[in-house]
């Protein structure tokens, strides 16, 4: 079962757009706040943002796929990200990864059945000396084993 | 009493919050007065959370430390007391110039920052005219941190002569490589050096604003960074007058949204200017045509933040250290399957081999190295046969490698090089920006070829040596230019796991 979609209405949207409008560039900052207020990018969003801009939907719609970070649909209640770069990879990252997914039974960007969690790959941390690194929503979280990484999970209720 | 536990995420993920509580409870619990300080990290990432108390005027510290140590670290007697950090083997070996105050201060007092010669630089700026900074900058040898190690001076130079009524100061602070965390550590530790280094350049080129692109992976930087720019604000150091009545200087901390592609300059402002980071054709150079077209300056966050003590203490005391053509000091970031990990801040021309070995102190696994992957997912694999190689640019061109943002990524023994040349190119096809061919298309064969190798297709070799060759010519930034370092670097150094692949699979 998915959460709930969070949804905004027409006027928080338009105070969102506006709040941002006098930045250089505002589509980054717009599609942040927007993503960190209701967990994606909502479709009632797309028409005001692209008015609001002066840009099509297409160029709209190229932006948000570009970035790894926007959601077209929600993510669990919580996002595990597992480092997938070399430095965790020297330390068993890749492993330990596989073993997780494969616990939940999920890939990479699924999300558990109850809503949960969702899992992603993340490409460094920054946390390369004390690798591999994990990051539950914006904790970091170092030295990861099989044990820590079941009690993330664990804790996010997956 | 005076007490630190580092806040610097890498501690953090270490449990220092937990530390940080423990030691509060037991303070409280025995009515000892204590000043908790949530300073950056020493970088002896090894040792995190290192605690330390400050004792007859002298901070000593504690380290690896848990929560169950705080009784004995408040009554002085805990086992993991390692001594005076200042006198700790790791610490002495340093040249901390642009690192002198991560550790040391709080990263959020401008007292404290003044009071270990923060502004010192940006006061003696801005007593001078913008050519005679930049004047300073050329002659101080500094070369971009970030990666290409250009010339800092000659960018700023450009941005000065270039026409035009609005400039712009960017700081990239996208980090994607693996095995880095130099730029992370000083945003978190020292965040108003950073805001000195762009306020300096803001005065020498003639710019009034500023912006931070700072990655989303990192959002413990992103809130210490803002809070610096509201604090830096509040004292007049950014804002109307900051460079002098009149002349204003301000910067905005922007968040990046997960793209590796967005560090290389002009795919970060197009993002900056809300577009997709779509790499674009030099020239025009940012220098002269930047974000929203006009003359940019953009600088990795150690380039930038090295300038305020380049102007605090002159570019002879900087140029005074270093090798040949590389200047001044290296933020070693030592990392991945190491004993002890983290940040060493020396003059360049140290041996790769000194960092991993007598640094590093070999594996964590205590296995031999096999392999350094040097200058993130761009970098060559370095084998132990080339540990001779000083750090330097121009020694590291010369071996086949680059220095890049000098983060060294430490593998022993078991490491899978045929494994870590796919993962190169399957990074590359994951974070292509999709402009060109080779790069966006080439990275997915690449893949393939590897497979094929893996499998032991004796025609699979060649075609990827071609494979690389085409992406090197045919790439227009580094992503897909230098992904062949890796792979090559690892077909070349590593033979027979290219070789016998098929033998050992069966
Ligand atoms: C794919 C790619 C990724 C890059 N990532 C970064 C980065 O994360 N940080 C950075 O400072 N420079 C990065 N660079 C280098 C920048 O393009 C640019 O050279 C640098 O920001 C200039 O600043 P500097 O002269 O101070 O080094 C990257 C380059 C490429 C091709
Ligand atoms: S090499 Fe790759 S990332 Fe770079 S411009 Fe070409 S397609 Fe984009």
């Amino acid at each position: 079962m998915q959460p709930p979609a969070p949804s905004l209405s027409a006027e928080e949207i338009r105070a969102i757009i506006h709040r941002h409008l006098a930045l250089e560039g505002p589509l980054l900052p717009i599609l942040h706040a927007l993503q960190e207020a209701c967990g994606h990018i909502p479709e009632a969003a797309r028409e005001p943002v692209c008015d609001a801009l002066n840009i099509t939907r297409a160029e709209l719609h190229g932006v948000i796929t570009f970035y790894h970070d926007f959601r077209e649909a929600p993510a669990g209640r919580h996002v595990l990200k597992i480092c997938r770069a070399e430095a965790c990879q020297a330390m068993g990252g890749a492993a330990l990864a596989e073993a997780a997914l494969a616990r939940l039974g999920l890939g990479w960007h699924g999300t558990t059945a109850n809503g949960a969690v969702t899992v992603e790959p993340v490409y460094c941390l920054g946390l390369c000396a004390c690798a591999p690194a994990a990051m539950l929503d914006e904790r970091p979280v170092g030295r990861v084993d099989r044990a820590r990484i079941d009690a993330l999970l664990a804790e996010a209720g997956a | 009493m005076r007490i630190w536990v580092p806040g610097d995420s890498a501690a953090r993920a270490l449990g220092a919050d937990e530390v940080a509580e423990a030691i509060a409870a037991e303070a409280r619990a025995r009515g000892i007065e204590a000043q908790i300080v949530r300073n950056g990290s020493r970088g002896m990432i090894w040792l995190e959370p290192m605690v330390e108390v400050e004792i007859d005027g002298v901070r000593c510290g504690y380290g690896p430390v848990v929560p169950a140590d705080a009784t004995a670290i408040l009554s002085g007697e805990a086992a993991c007391a390692l001594g005076p950090v200042e006198a700790l083997e790791w610490m002495r070996r340093q040249t901390r110039l642009t690192f002198a105050r991560v550790g040391v201060i709080d990263p959020l007092s401008l007292a404290e920052y003044e009071a270990h010669g923060g502004l010192t630089g940006l006061r003696r700026a801005l007593a001078m005219d913008g050519a005679a900074v930049i004047e300073e900058v050329s002659a101080s040898g500094l070369r971009g941190r970030g990666g290409a190690g250009f010339p800092t001076g000659i960018k700023w130079k450009t941005v000065h002569d270039a026409p035009g009524a609005q400039k712009y100061i960017v700081c990239n602070a996208d980090e994607g490589d693996s095995g880095t965390f130099a730029d992370r550590m000083l945003m978190e530790g020292d965040p108003f050096s950073l805001i000195e280094g762009m306020a300096i350049a803001a005065h020498a080129v003639g710019a009034s604003k500023g912006y931070v692109y700072l990655r989303s992976e990192y959002p413990d930087a992103i809130r210490v960074m803002a809070r610096a720019v509201e604090i830096a604000r509040e004292a007049g150091i950014l804002g109307a007058d900051a460079l002098g009545p009149g002349r204003a200087f301000d910067i905005e901390i922007r968040k990046g949204a997960g793209a590796y592609v967005c560090g290389e300059e002009t795919s970060l402002l197009n993002s900056l200017e809300g577009k997709r980071g779509i790499v674009r054709a030099k020239p025009p150079l940012p220098a002269l045509e930047g974000f929203m077209g006009r003359p940019t300056i953009v600088n990795n966050v150690i380039s930038l933040a090295t300038v305020p003590v380049i102007m605090e203490k002159g570019a002879a005391h900087y140029a005074g250290f270093g090798l040949g053509r590389s200047k001044g000091t290296v933020t070693l970031q030592i990392a991945g399957n190491v004993k002890r990990g983290g940040l060493f801040e020396t003059a360049f021309g140290m041996t790769l081999g000194e960092a991993v070995e007598d640094l590093g102190g070999g594996s964590a696994t205590g296995r031999p190295v096999k392999a350094v992957q040097v200058g993130g997912p761009l970098g060559a694999y370095m084998p132990v046969s080339m540990f001779d190689t000083p750090l330097g640019y121009e020694e590291f061109d010369a071996a086949g490698g680059l220095i890049g943002h000098a983060g060294l990524v430490i593998f022993d023994e078991t490491a899978d090089m045929l494994g870590m040349a796919r993962f190169a190119m399957e990074f590359c096809a994951i974070e292509s920006c999709g402009k060109c061919t080779p790069c966006r298309i080439g990275a997915v064969r690449g893949v393939e070829t590897i497979d094929r190798i893996r499998e032991g297709d004796p025609t699979a070799l060649p075609l990827l040596a071609d494979l690389c060759e085409t992406m090197k010519d045919g790439s227009l930034c580094a992503l897909g230019g230098f992904t062949p370092f890796p792979v090559m670097s690892a077909v070349r150094h590593f033979p027979d796991e290219f070789a016998t692949a098929k033998e050992a699979a069966e």
